[in-house]
Order: C-alpha cells, then structure tokens, then sequence
C-alpha cells in the first residue's frame, strides 16, 4: 500500500488517537459506538473528554487500554501510544503496555478493588506482574506511593483491607496502583463521580498535583463542566459518537462554537448566590413542623455481642411554609435521605414530632396516617429502580388513587391529562418504563406523585441520576409545577448547585444534624458554619455568581 | 422540551427477546418438543390403539415389541404395553403436573410472606420451611403413602408436601431483594395495602425463577411418583402408572427386558424433557447473560 506512510505525531505528542471507529454489535440503538474520532493528547497536559451518557467517552478510554468487551471492535483507525500503534498489537504486547506505558483509575473505587487483598498486596501485585524489582524494593515502593498519594499512616494502611477505607481513600489507593509503574499516560474515567464534593476537590487537586510533578499526560472522562474548569488543559467535546468540539479549555468553556456545547454548558447548573423570588407573601401558618427529630440505627443483634448504634437523624428541626422549598443538601451518610424518609413514614422514628397541617404524624400508625398519605408525596432518586418494570404507566399511576377510592375512569382521565402536563404523550398510559429513558420516566415519577394533588413534595436526590441538560428540565418543570399547585417541597440533594437553582431556604446536614440553615444568598456568598464554607469551596469550577454581589452584602 | 419519542411498536410476547432466547436453546426446544408429543400421545394414544389397556389376551403373553399387532408388546397377562404406557402417562403427567402446581402455590405464598414481612414472621416461615427439608423425602413419601390409602390425588398431595420448600427458598431470597426496590417504597407512598404490594406489585417481578423452578419440580415430582409406584405404595394395579409397570416388571427383567425398557425410558424422555426446559428458561429468563 502506497498510503502506508504513518503519519507520525508530533513528539510532543503522548497519545495520539486518529479516525477511531469503533462498531458496536447489532441490536443496539446505534451502529457504532464512536465513529471517526480523532484526538492528541499532548505530553504533560490534562485533556478531558465530556459529553453525556452514551456518548461514547468510556469505550475510547477502554479501547485505548485494550480492554474493550470481546462483541465491541476497534473497526478502523489508530491509537499512537508514544508512536507505537496498538490497534492490531498482539494481546501480551498490550497487556506489557498496559500499567507500564498508560494506566487507568476507575469510577468505583469499590468494586475496582480486589475485597479479598490488602491494598499493599494489590499495589505490589501490579509491579510484580510486570516482573519489576525485588519484594523488598516493591515493599519500600509501594510505602512510598502511599504516602505520595497522601494516605495517612503509610505502614498502617499498607496491610487494611479495601472495605475498610473510605470512598475517597479508596480511590487514593486505586491511583497509587496505577502510579506504581510510572505510567507516562494516565486515563481517569470518571473517578471524581462516586465521591462527595468535598472529596472529589481533594482527588482532583491530586491527580492535578501528581501529574506537575511527574510531568504526566492525563486523559480525563467527566461529565461534569464543573471538573472540566477545575483540571483541564484542552477538551475534547462528543455527542452520540462523534466529537463535535476540541480546543483549550479557555476556548471551549469560554466561547464555545459548536450548538452542543453551548447547550451543555448553558445547562450546567451554577451557583447563584440570589434568592428565589417567593410566590406570595408568606403569612400562614407552617404546613411542617419537624421537632426534634430522631432516627438511630442498630446493626447487629442485642442477642449476640456489642451492638452498634449510628444516629441517622439528630435533633433535627425545621419548619415549612406552604408554596416554599427547602433545600436539605449534606454528604452520603449525612442522613439527608433518612431524613425524607421520615418525613413520609417510609421509616418510623425514634423521637420527635412531625407537625404535619398541625397535626403530629410522627405518632400515627400506618393504619391512621394511610388515608393521609395522598397529601405527602415523594419523587425518588432512581428513574430505573423507581418504577415496577412489569406495570404499566398507566398502571402506576391509576392504582394509587384507585386504591383510595377514586373511580377508575376519572383516574384515567387525570393521569393522561397529568402525563401530557409533565411533558410526555398521552400515548405513554399504555407502555411499559423500560420503553423510556432516564429523564421520560423521571417525568412519570413526578407524575405519579402529582396525581393526588399533594400539599407536600419530597424529591429525594430527584435529579442526581440524570444527565445536565435533562436535569436542568427536570428542575424547570418542577418549579412550574409549585407555581401552579402551590405545593410545598423539601428537595434533598448533594449537589449545592442543584439546590441553589429552586430552593428558597437551604439546610445543610452533617451527620444527621442540621448545621446551617438560611436563604442560598446567606449559605453561598456568607456561610456561617465552617462545614458550609468547606462545602461551598469544594463546589468544581465555581465561585458564587451573584448578579448583585454587592447588595446581597450590604 | 423532550416530546415522548418512543416509536416501536408494543411487542407481542411471542416476539420477545425471552421467547427468541428460549427458542434459540436447541436442547430446550428439543425438550419442549418431545413433551408435547408424548402428552399428545398419551390424550390421543389409548383411543386410536386397538387393545383397551386392561384386556387380558392370554394367548398372547409376553408378546415382544414390534411383532404381530401388538406394538410394543404384551406384559405377563398379555394386556398391550403400548395402551398401558399411555395410559400410565395420563396418570404419571398428571399426577407430576399437578403436584407442581400444588407445590408451587404453597411455596409461593410462604415465600413472598416470608421475603416481604420478615422479622419474626419470616424466620418462622423459612424456620418451618428448614423444618421440611430436614424429613428425608422418600422416607415420608412412604410413610405417609403407607399409613394413609394410596390413590392417585393423595399421591399428587404427598409429592406436593415434600417439594414446596425449594420453592419457597427461592422466592423469599428473590422478594427479599426486590422488596429494597424503590418501587416498592413508592407502593408504600401511594397507601397501597400490604397484601397488594406483596401479590401484584413485587410477585409479577419474581416470575422468572418461579417459572423455571415449576419446570424442575414436574420433572421431580414425575421420578417421585415413579419410586413411590414401583416400591408398591404409590398408584394402584389395574391402574398403570409408570412406576408400577416397572414394578411390575422387575422379576422379568432377564426374560422380557422390554417390559422394564419401554416404561424406564417413558421416564426417562419425560424427566430429561422437563429439566431441559428448565435450563432453557433459566437462561432465556436470565437477564445479566448479554447474548441476543
């Protein structure tokens, strides 16, 4: 072949990645996973690769590394790793690459940890798999990228089992893993997801600090503008398969060309340190009044040894005007979703009353508080788990008002009217969940939870699951919806900027206790708790974007 | 805004990527086959032959198979091996198939009130069910047949009694994950009764390993019937049944082997048949196996 001549990369170039096509088995929504992607990624530089679910940045991660399933196949293209091409390498050649050459840190530090190994004996394993050095020299190797990854008590955690460490230590040790061989090239696939916002700035400013230092080239998956604003260098944009936008950072975040990436970004949810203009004077009474709540948990039998025993919900109180959302925001295990639980007696508590249109339901039993169920209502977290697959839309729907004794026909009415409102056809009423996606079945969800007419919302991370752009018509939607009904809402999440964007009054949770509670403009632009401020700082990307900074001051 | 853009059409059951998975098993569709053309043959059989299976040709015994026109052959009072063969069938698939049926409901309902309630209510329940288990089952299965009358629908209730409980193992394990579901604790949310979400909400989701473990126990229950006949405890004579036409046919086994073959290998198809559809509906059913 004439055309044979390579076309040889710069040497500034790491990785060098041309016309990627890679198939994907029939039966799939589409016939190929990416489709003639073509990127560099530049010695000491960090690019990060966005784009939404199923765009295709996870399968050219792993085709990089080789890993990709056995039915999925690099069709056409090459991938330059320091100008050797590895489409077409022979599988021991790749894996000799693989750790040596270019490495790669996983979303769930959890489940890309061997549970059964020491995180020493894993560290170890992969420079010995690679026939590096002697087991002492691994040993003093592996101390060391303990404490360059800054894990406290190197020796200590050297022989801890992975369960016993936290999401963010995990993930410590899952980049000292692929340090080990001093990888040129690092690969992150979206190892900043799983974690806290406190714990993921920590991650990122590590991987950010490690790569100056060894003067690595990082290629990093997110999904996330915010992360994109924090680490990268360049970005490479895609949708569907194909890359649709790459420049610098400054470029793409700045001015972006392409409808796209104007959209994404437009959709990234942002602080604003401005308060939400309330629907009416506000002078009735509280619809909830939470006092002195209390959950503990009790793990392990009072039979057989020492009990233990978590405080879930501390103390906790607050109350609701009607028509006003209060956001509950705090870290996994701060007992943000315990609390919501509570709230609708999906979980019994331990203390504490729940004044609920004055009358305390905390007290109720199920068989009491049944026929007041319709007035409370929850939106759950997850669009999959959330829905019974084997039911249909109209099935959800009708069989809860119909169990409290509204007449089929008239259910079925309002649930194709609902359906049309929340945004989907009435042609859903027959069709099954799995025919819709993510942010479709988010719709029903709401729609199921609208269909007694609540005077109480309880959206439990209603957004968290869902992709930027469809979260932000999520949130759209619901903020049309309290302004039409009038409906109260507690709107739990994780995501500060999520909360900034409908909630008139924030309460911010730490370990079961509420910490700090006041309008966004008071937790955004004056924190008072040194939690919150450690919250807000963490945020990817973002200093609190007031349109009046100064009046919210003054 | 995002319309509703789902487009394909509804899927008719047979269409479905269960039915094409099923009907890509060879085995099991070899199974489903063979079953339907011996339960066809036992309906149709007895009707179309022209010895009535309890006639008795004496001058005519131990006929071999294939000559003259007794197809298979006569046993030792030259009554037709093939009418009593189908005959047995009517009885032996009927008892197997019922005694599934029996054994299904029970274990079922154990098994959801065990997954879904439990607390003290379902370590009772599965206790009951690990109480069950321990009983040898062919020891009890000849207890009870021997201190109670034999007769076809006892036999059906005995069979039932010993094979509930895997049942129930299986839905209270498969109840007790879907039971941690958020669809379930928006069942709750809604004011739906216990009884509702237990049956109609959570028990739709738990067909699959229901479905393939009714397979197994026919293919169970038919070799249980079969024992209990042939030690003489189970179906009574004149009345065939596969196992007493092999008890039948022990003290002739060097003579007219035939006699023991023809029934044994009725067993045999129908039991092997059975369990291989099982196997195709097990991994047909099996949603974390990719393969289309």
């Amino acid at each position: 072949m004439v055309a044979s001549i390579q076309p040889v990369a710069p040497p500034d170039v790491a990785l060098s990645v041309r016309d990627l096509t890679v198939k994907l088995p029939q039966s799939m929504e589409r016939t190929y996973a990416v489709e003639n992607i073509s990127f560099d990624l530049k010695r000491g530089q960090i690019l990060c690769i966005i784009g939404e679910s199923g765009s295709g940045k996870s399968v050219t991660a792993n085709a990089i590394m080789g890993l990709l399933p056995r039915v999925i196949r690099v069709s056409s293209g090459t991938i330059h790793l320091d100008r050797t091409n590895i489409i077409g390498m022979s599988p021991d050649k790749l894996r000799n690459l693989r750790g040596r050459v270019v490495s790669m840190i996983f979303q769930d530090p959890l489940s890309a940890l061997n549970p059964l190994m020491t995180v020493g004996a894993q560290i170890d394993e992969v420079m010995a798999a690679h026939g590096v050095g002697t087991p002492k020299s691994r040993r003093s190797r592996a101390l060391g990228l303990l404490t360059e990854v800054g894990l406290p008590e190197p020796e200590l955690m050297y022989h801890q089992y992975p369960f016993r460490l936290s999401g963010g230590q995990r993930q410590r040790v899952m980049i000292a893993m692929a340090l080990a061989l001093e990888p040129s090239i690092l690969i992150a696939d979206e190892p900043t997801t799983a974690l806290d916002v406190t714990t993921q700035a920590q991650i990122l400013e590590l991987i950010r600090d490690i790569q100056r230092r060894k003067g690595m080239s990082v290629m990093f998956i997110t999904h996330d503008f915010g992360v994109v604003a924090e680490i990268a260098d360049s970005v490479v944009v895609m949708e569907k398969g194909h890359i649709v936008e790459q420049g610098s950072a400054q470029q793409v975040l700045k001015s972006p060309s392409h409808p796209y990436t104007k959209r994404l970004i437009a959709a990234v949810p942002h602080l604003t340190g401005e308060d939400r203009v309330p629907l009416a004077p506000v002078d009735n009474e509280p619809i909830l009044k939470v006092d002195g709540l209390v959950k503990t948990y009790r793990s392990g039998s009072a039979l057989f040894g020492k009990q233990r025993v978590v405080p879930a919900v501390n103390e906790v109180s607050f109350d609701l005007a009607p028509g006003r959302t209060l956001g509950v925001v705090g870290e996994s295990g701060s007992g943000k979703s315990s609390l919501g639980r509570l709230l609708i007696k999906l979980l019994d508590n331990d203390g504490g009353g729940i004044l609920f249109e004055g009358r305390d339901i905390a007290k109720l039993s199920e068989a009491e508080f049944r026929p007041l169920r319709p007035r409370i209502q929850m939106i759950f977290q997850d669009p999959f788990a959330s829905l019974n697959p084997r039911s249909t839309i109209g099935h959800i729907l009708t069989v809860g008002p119909v169990a409290h004794g509204m007449p089929y026909r008239q259910a079925r009415e309002e649930a194709k009217a609902l359906l049309a409102h929340v945004g989907l056809d009435a042609g859903a009423f027959g069709r099954y969940p799995h025919e819709f996606s993510g942010g479709q079945r988010q719709r029903i969800g709401i729609a199921r939870a609208l269909m007694f007419k609540p005077k109480l919302l309880i959206a439990d991370e209603a957004v968290s699951a869902l992709d930027v752009s469809i979260q932000a018509q999520i949130l759209k939607l619901l903020d049309q919806i309290q302004r039409e009904t009038g409906v109260s809402m507690i709107f739990i999440t994780h995501d500060l900027r999520v909360a900034s964007q409908i909630c008139d009054e924030i309460a911010v949770m730490q370990k079961g206790r509420i910490v700090e509670r006041g309008p966004p403009s008071q937790i955004f632009l004056d924190p008072q708790s040194a939690y919150t401020r450690e919250l807000v700082a963490a945020i990817p990307g973002e200093q609190p974007r007031s349109t009046r900074p100064v009046a919210a001051n003054e | 805004m995002t319309a509703l853009t789902v487009i394909h059409s509804p899927i008719h059951w047979w269409e479905s990527r269960v039915m094409r998975r099923f009907l890509s098993h060879r085995l099991a569709l070899l199974g489903l086959v063979m079953i339907s053309l011996l339960t066809l043959a036992c309906v149709l059989g007895p009707h179309l032959l022209p010895y009535d299976s309890l006639y008795i040709d004496l001058r005519a015994r131990f006929a071999p198979p294939f000559t003259g026109d007794h197809y298979l052959g006569t046993d030792p009072l030259g009554r037709d091996i093939a009418a009593r063969l189908f005959m047995a069938g009517r009885t032996s698939l009927l008892v197997g198939v019922s005694a599934m049926v029996l054994s299904i409901l029970v274990g079922t309902i154990v098994g959801v009130i065990a997954g879904y309630r439990g607390g003290w209510v379902g370590a009772s329940l599965m206790r009951t069910v690990d109480g069950f288990l321990s009983f040898p089952s062919i020891f009890l299965l000849l207890a009870l047949a021997a201190a109670l009358k034999p007769s076809a629908s006892m036999i059906t209730v005995v069979i039932a009694l010993t094979s509930w409980m895997e049942v129930a193992r299986i839905v209270d394990a498969e109840v007790r994950s879907l039971r941690e579901r958020e669809f379930v604790l928006a069942g709750r949310m809604l004011g739906l009764s216990r009884t509702y979400i237990m049956f109609r909400e959570i028990l739709p989701n738990a067909m699959g390993p229901i479905i393939v473990a009714a397979t197994l126990t026919v293919a169970r229950a038919i070799l249980m019937e079969s024992y209990i006949s042939f030690l003489g405890y189970g179906i009574q004579p004149p009345l065939p049944s596969w196992g007493n036409m092999l008890n039948g046919a022990q003290q002739y086994l060097a003579s007219a082997p035939w006699l023991a073959i023809i029934p044994g290998a009725a067993i045999t198809i129908a039991v092997t048949s059975f369990n291989f559809i099982g196997d195709g509906l097990r991994d047909a059913l099996d949603v974390r196996d990719d393969r289309v």
